[in-house]
């Protein structure tokens, strides 16, 4: 049975429709990839997974039950949590404090700060440093840290890559073994298509709210994937499509 | 020199009670950026419930505070949970004008069923016991008491945000309303016990308040104007730069009243312009622009 | 597509039957003195000045962003000016009242560039502050009566009795009309257009070469302006004055109820506002305190159920405008459905 399956979700924001039916499904255990141009609807479909964005009840099943319309604190109380786009760490907080606050929903699991700060040791030394003292890369840490301290059955992460040097956003996906073997499954949503496909094993490319391409990472084709990116044959496309490495 | 020394203590001292009615205020407005115009009303609405509850039970008024804390407490939860609640959003006015209509009905609903005669809360003998330091000099005990109670307040409430669960919740929410859902906050809550929080301590400020003067149900907005004069002059989203402003602020009065009696609260407030003048984010602030 | 031909439309089918009524309530008005009771002029009179105050606070709160629970500060300094000028100058009383605005707009000036360093609630209660400063300062000059307060009557009683009360309706209701008339001539011209797109949105109205600050600014002082006339005219029509009464905090209370249970940010709420408030207080009048409850009471339950006031809700769900000032862009070819009045549409793309 899937983990979580949305089924004809439709989003908007006041009068402004973002997202229009979109058809979606992920299993544990999976890495599932979600590219798309800026405005294409991807954080937007994040944030109603997550309930901060508002949707109809039977459009999000998670663990065979309705979701949708339920409050963000319930929805990390059972088990999906978002790393959410720019970090959004709480400047008041420690980097502890952030980290422990990511434990608040009280759930069992393999998580704890002590673990966390296995996976990215930088955290331990920098525990006491308010949380918007670090650096980017070390903020995504942190952020990914507080998400995993709820033991989520279903992690999102939102533009991990944003404004970060590649060296750094290596070493971030480089967590990411770690976290799908401890029983989590991840959804992606990257501009980074190369990286994205590297880490998945399906993938979705939204378009203008809609979905224009679904697969698995190693089927598709770089044509394909340029042609649901941008709508059109396009020179641009083309030139994208050089940079999509398999 | 001896009266000028008399009137620095006396000025300092006043200002521990003003501190006192500061710290709710600035609670409210760290963890969610309102400003609540009944304020002062609350601090009234305190002394009376104090009142009623002295009618009932023969205890020292301090006692009173046993009870009058959390009804005040559960009254600035509902209050906020189910009306203040609705207003939450980035424009300041709804709640503006929410807790201003708030204000006029506590004055005259107070009014109504107390009249308006003044009253006092019966300190005995605290009220004039003083401690003498030298020839010329007394302290008040009960405002150098007044004082204690506002730096106890003021370090229980630092230990709460710095220490606690629930004060990490509360910086987190005051931070990022949005994000703090996602680790199972719920801000409405959170919001209703910051106001729980706030009210307590306006209890405590009102029982403090009866037993300091006479009052009546219109006595609140001056003391509204005095905790905000003292949260600006101190710097918002410092609870020490509070007790700082509370302080100056009550220089000034006691200064502006030794010099004629109708120029003490006059003087407070040219105080108050003068910081905003020449500091207009108060001389310790501390809040992070959102 | 082609070329559309379009026009700007301004007028509604009702403001089109509205204007030209409006026009001959205040010819038939003007014309009380000489017709109508005493009682009800009196009651006229109070009905006139609070439209005009609400006016006031409407322009400062609803179309300028500036929400100030210090207004009676200019009433105040009006009501000064007035004795001022009229006992102790000695100048005729109603010319007193007219400049005693200038009076109330030249303390303004300074004060805003204080206040200005507030924003938000802040600002509205630095306002509050700025007020009790001025009574307090009134209140210790013994000249002027002290905290007792002075009386205008020997100045007043001068004036022969059929004039003072006719003076006194048409004073009002110049003010009263006037203000409407204003703050809608205001707004339908260039610097009304400003004074909107300031309060929609101050950082897309810099970008566009908007003084922010200047707007405000004049807004401040003609509101002072306005509020400190009308100031004068409340206590030429009370004959005393003291700190207590002038420079109350009540007077706010009062602009700001009205204002909202009207409908802040239209012009017509006012006016509705000052309606329910008479209304309120006449059915409530022996029960004293209870109709600022009420009120109050009222004000709470629209701000959090019909936030836009009872006028502005009737106005969003029917369409109505008495006095319009928005403009509309109204497509030649297109059928009578303007597509720019589709707001709230759901399921419809809007091309970003």
């Amino acid at each position: 049975m899937n983990l979580l399956t949305t089924q004809e979700l439709t989003a908007f924001y006041g009068d402004f429709q973002a997202l229009y039916g979109i058809d979606f499904a992920i299993d544990e255990g999976e890495v599932v990839a979600i590219i798309g141009a800026n405005g294409a609807g991807k954080s937007t479909f994040l944030r109603s997974l997550t309930g901060l964005n508002r949707v109809a009840r039977d459009a999000i099943r998670f663990d065979g039950e309705p979701i949708g319309g339920r409050a963000p604190h319930d929805i990390v109380k059972r088990g999906i949590a978002l790393v959410p786009e720019g970090r959004r760490l709480f400047p008041s907080l420690s980097v502890e404090e952030n980290l422990v606050l990511g434990a608040n929903p009280g759930r069992p699991g393999p998580w704890s700060l002590q673990r966390v700060c296995e996976l990215f040791p930088i955290l331990a030394e920098r525990r006491r440093s308010p949380g918007t003292a670090l650096s980017g890369g070390q903020q995504q840490m942190v952020a990914i840290g507080r998400a995993l301290m709820s033991n989520p059955k279903l992690l999102l992460c939102d533009e991990l890559s944003l404004g970060l040097a590649p060296t750094v956003i290596k070493d971030i996906y480089a967590a990411m073994p770690a976290i799908v073997a401890a029983g989590t499954a991840v959804i992606v949503v990257e501009q980074d298509i190369g990286q994205a496909l590297r880490v998945a094993h399906r993938v979705y490319c939204f378009q203008e709210g809609r979905v224009s391409l679904a697969g698995d990472a190693d089927a598709l084709t770089r044509d394909q994937i340029a042609e649901a990116y941008f709508g059109t044959s396009h020179p641009i496309a083309e030139e994208a499509g050089h940079g999509i490495r398999h | 020199m001896a009266s000028v020394i008399d009137t620095l203590i006396q000025g300092l001292l006043l200002g521990g009670l003003y501190a006192l009615f500061a710290t709710g205020l600035s609670l409210a407005f760290g963890v969610m950026r309102f400003v609540n115009i009944a304020h002062g009303d609350f601090i009234v609405l305190g002394a009376y419930v104090a009142l009623a509850v002295l009618a009932v039970l023969p205890v020292p008024p301090l006692a009173a505070a046993l009870v009058v804390v959390p009804v005040m407490a559960a009254a600035g939860y509902v209050v906020q949970r189910y009306m203040l609640n609705r207003t939450v959003s980035r424009d300041p006015l709804p709640a503006l004008l929410v807790t201003f209509g708030l204000s006029v009905i506590v004055q005259n609903v107070l009014l109504e069923v107390f009249s308006g005669d003044t009253r006092r809360l019966d300190a005995g003998a605290l009220a004039t016991a003083s401690i003498g330091l030298g020839d010329d000099l007394a302290i008040g005990v009960f405002p150098l008491l007044t004082l204690g109670i506002a730096v106890a307040l003021i370090l229980g409430l630092q230990l709460l945000f710095a220490r606690t669960a629930l004060g990490r919740a509360l910086r987190a929410t005051s931070d990022d309303r949005e994000i703090v859902q996602l680790m199972g906050v719920n801000p409405k809550m959170i919001y209703g016990l910051a106001m729980a929080l706030a009210s307590a301590t306006v209890g405590l400020a009102g029982v403090i308040l009866g037993m300091t003067k006479a009052f009546d149900p219109l006595l609140g907005p001056p003391q509204l104007l005095y905790a905000f004069e003292a949260v600006i002059i101190g710097g918002l989203g410092s609870l020490w730069g509070t007790l700082a402003g509370g302080m100056i602020l009550g220089v000034a009065q006691t200064v502006g009243f030794r010099v004629d009696p109708g120029w003490g609260v006059l003087f407070g407030h040219l105080a108050f312009l003068g910081v905003l003048l020449v500091r207009p984010t108060g001389l310790f602030p501390k809040t992070r622009d959102r | 597509m082609t070329n559309p031909h379009f026009s700007i439309q301004r007028s509604t089918r009702l403001s089109r039957f509205g204007l030209p009524a409006g026009l001959l309530l205040i010819v038939v008005l003007a014309s009380f003195p000489f017709w109508g009771e005493a009682d009800i002029m009196t009651t006229l009179v109070e009905f006139l000045y609070f439209l005009a105050l609400a006016q006031m606070w409407n322009l400062l709160a609803g179309y300028g962003g500036l929400v100030s629970i210090g207004q009676q500060a200019c009433i105040g300094l009006g009501a000064y000016a007035l004795v001022v000028m009229a006992s102790v100058v000695g100048l005729n009383p109603f010319a007193a009242v007219l400049l005693a605005g200038a009076v109330a707009g030249l303390v303004a000036w300074p004060s805003a560039k204080l206040l200005f360093r507030l924003q938000g609630p802040y600002f509205a209660i630095g306002s509050w502050v700025l007020a009790e400063v001025l009574r307090l300062v009134f209140a210790n000059l013994p000249q002027l009566g002290g905290g007792s307060g002075t009386s205008i009557t020997s100045a007043v009683m001068e004036i022969d009795p059929w004039w003072r009360e006719a003076l006194t309706f048409w004073t009002a209701l110049l003010i009263g009309a006037g203000s409407v008339i204003a703050v809608y001539w205001l707004l339908r011209h260039k610097q009304g257009l400003a004074l909107t797109a300031v309060r929609d949105s101050e950082a897309a109205s810099e970008s566009l070469g908007v003084s922010v600050r200047r707007i405000k600014l004049s807004v401040y002082i003609v509101a002072a302006i306005g509020t400190g006339i009308i100031g004068a005219l409340i206590f030429l029509t009370k004959l005393r004055v003291s700190p207590e009464a002038a420079f109350s905090v009540e007077w706010s209370a009062l602009m700001i109820f009205i204002v909202v249970i009207g409908g802040v940010g239209t012009i017509e709420g006012p006016v509705v506002g000052t309606l329910i408030y008479f209304v309120l207080r006449n059915f409530l009048a022996d029960y004293g305190t209870w109709y600022l409850i009420v009120l109050g009471a009222l004000a709470i339950g629209v701000i959090l159920f019909f936030p836009k006031g009872l006028w502005g809700s009737l106005q969003q769900r029917f369409d109505l405008r008495l006095f319009p000032v928005q403009r509309r862009l109204k497509l030649e070819s297109e059928p009578t459905n303007d597509p720019a009045d589709k707001v709230n549409t759901p399921g419809q793309a809007f091309p970003i």
